[in-house]
């Protein structure tokens, strides 16, 4: 909805028709068409293998595209080298220069541009003061932690301007807790210096936290680009539903069609009312997708007129600080996960069930709303 | 239960407390620190044997000097008190003639007539005729009389001069004539006659050759090197054997093929020669091009190997980044890649030129008489002229400049050190 109210900004980045082999037999990239705006903040997403980080080598120019063309501010670079194209980059292992301390690290992209030596300094000052490393300038990589190298190397793609940032899964090698932070910092200078970033990450949800919107790879093909919420929320096939969040499947057979739903027979006995995103028709077999903190427990004997109502059976409960997880067999799922938290869901808090009321063998009902539960491509 | 043993625990660590963390740390090392040096054990004896003792003994032998004390030793007691400015009294020549009729009778005179003549050349005449003609030990107070009428050198200081300069223990002889400079009648040090000053010529000659071949080395082995650390894993594996090739086969063999190569009626001179680019054949060896050739091909492998070490320790992720900042090919070749493979420049180039330093074979076989290196004349004075303390001078000024050049080495290296960067 909100989409449809902005006036979408020119195409910054325009991948037209791109496809890529290294073999020539196998087609790593296959026809790939992507618009990125200015000022805008895309992921690409995807498990390893998928396509994800040689699109953005083609970008940044380290890799030449079997066939189609790249604009960059309507331009085609295909044959523009890589240092003549005016991107920043920042690498998975920030590829900082260890015989240079990190002011000249930084310098490095002013300095090879001449620069004037004044204004080199002061912008290579105002980068140190943006990432709050003022006093290590004079240090060399070595010295520092991967958190700090990882500053450096945001600082020096930043600091000649580029028209574009490029990051390959740059906080990969952090723990977590560094991670999270960083992915807020990076997050905050994108939106106060209003550059445009493409990054590349296989953790959905480091690409949540950060994105405009996500492109969603899988074998060559972008599956989805949409923003993190539309993503979650309206994935429009199961290997999205799947790689996105936490996901319940449910293997099954449509068998009416209506509208914008349909009713589906599961394979392990029993009918739900799912909201049909992506099937052909009556006959058709579908896996379900269901969030597992949008479905709740109700303990068994408890009458209710839910439309979608299954028996399930407790495996196990695991206690997760935050919230608990319990783990249930419900058709021919073993491994079917229910959320179960304090005020997710007013209507569906029948029993407000806790992970230590359940115990394993129970037999308990499931249930969770139509709206929540997506008809999608079978697996 | 629980309280005796929180009660035994606390006693132990007030006990721990008292004694010094170090000791504890070296007691609790101390086991695997005797392993360690029981493994490193044979090896360090075997270069005790064969490698520190003898340097030890070739130094030692540059400044020993105890030839002449051995076979004239009233003579020397005689001298000690000698001020060198006139002749020496009459008890020093009685003193001498008996050391010589003593000498004589047991066949050690040749051993100072040796010594003696490289201080002054003709003292082995002096001291055999005098050996020769001296009968009978001269009357008291005829010693001098007698001694000058057999051979008239002994009525001049410099012959005894020679004599007191060779009273050891202990010399700086040897040294001296290495760097081609000598003591005069008065004891200075002033340079050594043109004539016999040749060390200084083959020092910087030997050094020339060294660095030429260091220079040469460099530049054919860093293209290779950087294809090796370039290259995939299979192709690299390949490229590499060839560059250990020469490994394979002797030094004699390879040093005779570019005999065989660069000689006037060799392959190389009959190829340029019927392919009419030139009329009469090159002067290709024997020569300072020879010795070079031959020298850079042994000695390549040597340079290859820490270049290549260095240049794979190198993430192709910095050349990379240095593009997309902006730097050009050549720029971001010459200020990221160039100076990370500086340790393996210096490393390498240290390398070869220290052997270099050492050649004898190659020099000895392809040069001229112009491109003998110190190594020769080390081997020419141990093996012909057995004249150890010379040749060991030699070694010593050789080993001490080598010395100097790695400590100079060490310095530059610690100025350009590259403190741990990430090495993907």
């Amino acid at each position: 909805m909100e989409a449809g109210m902005v006036t979408p900004a020119p195409a910054l980045v325009r991948f037209s028709g791109i496809q890529k082999t290294y073999d020539g037999e196998h087609l790593v990239v296959k026809n790939l068409d992507l618009d990125i705006r200015k000022g805008e903040f895309v992921t690409l997403l995807g498990p390893s293998g998928s396509g994800k980080t040689t699109t953005l080598m083609m970008l940044a120019g380290f890799e030449v595209p079997t066939h189609g063309e790249i604009y960059l501010a309507d331009r085609p670079i295909k044959n523009v080298p890589p240092h003549k194209r005016d991107i920043g980059m920042v690498f998975q292992n920030y590829a900082l220069f260890p015989h240079l301390t990190i002011a000249e690290n930084i310098a490095f992209p002013l300095s090879v541009r001449s620069t004037n030596k004044a204004e080199a300094q002061d912008r290579v000052k105002a980068a140190l003061r943006m990432i709050k490393m003022e006093n290590l300038a004079q240090r060399r990589p070595g010295q520092l932690s991967g958190g700090q190298q990882q500053r450096v190397a945001l600082a020096r793609a930043l600091v000649f301007n580029p028209q574009l940032v490029l990051m390959d899964e740059p906080l990969g090698a952090l723990d977590k807790r560094l991670r999270e932070q960083m992915q807020l910092e990076i997050k905050q200078l994108h939106e106060t210096m209003g550059i445009t970033v493409v990054y590349v990450t296989h953790d959905q949800s480091e690409a949540l936290t950060m994105s405009d919107r996500i492109a969603v790879f899988n074998d060559g093909i972008v599956q989805q680009i949409d923003k993190p919420d539309r993503l979650y929320e309206h994935p429009v096939n199961s290997f999205v539903a799947h790689f996105i969040g936490e996901n319940n499947v449910l293997a099954g057979t449509v068998e009416t069609v209506e509208k914008d739903y349909c009713r589906v027979a599961l394979a392990g006995g029993g009918a739900v009312t799912a909201r049909a995103v992506n099937v052909s028709g009556a006959g058709a077999s579908t896996s379900l997708s269901v969030r597992p903190e949008r479905i709740a427990i109700i303990p068994n004997g408890t009458s209710s007129d839910e439309p979608n109502r299954l028996p399930a059976k407790v495996q196990n409960t695991i206690y997760l600080g935050d919230h608990a997880l319990a783990v249930l067999d419900v058709a021919d799922n073993r491994e079917f996960m229910v959320k179960l938290q304090p005020g997710t869901h007013d209507s569906l808090r029948a029993g407000s069930l806790t992970a230590g009321s359940l115990r394993p063998g129970d037999d308990v009902f499931i249930t969770f709303r139509p709206e929540d539960c997506l008809a999608l491509d079978p697996v | 239960m629980g309280l005796p043993m929180t009660a035994a625990s606390s006693i132990g660590a007030d006990a721990l407390a008292k004694v010094p963390l170090k000791r504890r740390l070296k007691q609790a090392e101390r086991a695997r620190q005797t392993k360690a040096l029981a493994l490193i054990l044979p090896l360090l004896i075997f270069l005790l044997f064969t490698f520190a003792g003898p340097i030890a003994g070739m130094l030692w032998r540059a400044v020993d000097d105890r030839e002449v004390r051995l076979v004239l030793p009233q003579t020397i007691a005689a001298l000690a008190s000698w001020d060198g400015r006139d002749l020496p009294d009459e008890k020093a020549y009685a003193a001498l003639a008996g050391d010589i009729m003593a000498a004589r009778a047991s066949g050690t005179i040749a051993i100072a007539a040796k010594r003696l003549n490289y201080a002054l050349n003709g003292f082995r005449t002096i001291l055999t005729s005098t050996a020769r003609n001296l009968k009978t030990v001269p009357d008291p107070g005829t010693a001098r009389e007698t001694l000058g009428k057999i051979n008239p050198a002994w009525r001049e200081r410099a012959t005894w001069t020679t004599i007191k300069d060779a009273s050891g223990p202990m010399t700086g002889f040897y040294l001296l004539s290495a760097l081609d400079l000598t003591r005069n009648a008065d004891g200075t040090i002033v340079a050594a006659p043109p004539d016999q000053a040749i060390y200084r010529d083959v020092f910087v000659r030997t050094f020339l050759i060294s660095l030429s071949v260091t220079v040469l080395c460099l530049i054919l082995g860093f293209p290779v090197a950087y294809l090796l650390a370039a290259l995939p894993p299979g192709r690299s594996n390949l490229l590499m054997i060839f560059v250990l090739l020469p490994f394979w086969t002797s030094l004699l063999v390879r040093t005779c093929a570019w005999i065989v190569l660069l000689q006037s009626k060799g392959v190389v001179n009959d190829s340029l020669l019927w392919l009419g680019i030139i009329d009469a054949p090159l002067r290709l060896i024997y020569n300072r091009f020879g010795v070079c050739v031959a020298m850079t091909h042994v000695l390549l492998p040597f340079m290859i190997l820490p270049l290549y070490s260095s240049m794979k320790a190198i993430s192709p992720a910095y050349m990379r980044a240095a593009a997309s900042l902006g730097a050009p090919p050549l720029t971001a070749f010459l200020r990221i890649y160039l100076p990370q493979t500086l340790p393996g420049i210096g490393a390498g180039s240290l390398l070869v030129f220290i052997l270099a330093l050492g050649y004898y074979i190659t020099p000895a076989l392809v040069g001229g008489a112009a491109d003998q290196m110190i190594s020769y004349f080390i081997a020419l004075y141990t093996t012909e002229t057995a004249n150890w303390g010379l040749a060991s001078a030699l070694g010593a000024v050789l080993l001490l400049a080598t010395i100097l050049l790695a400590l100079v080495y060490g310095k530059l290296v610690q100025g350009q050190q590259v403190t741990g960067g990430m090495k993907n």
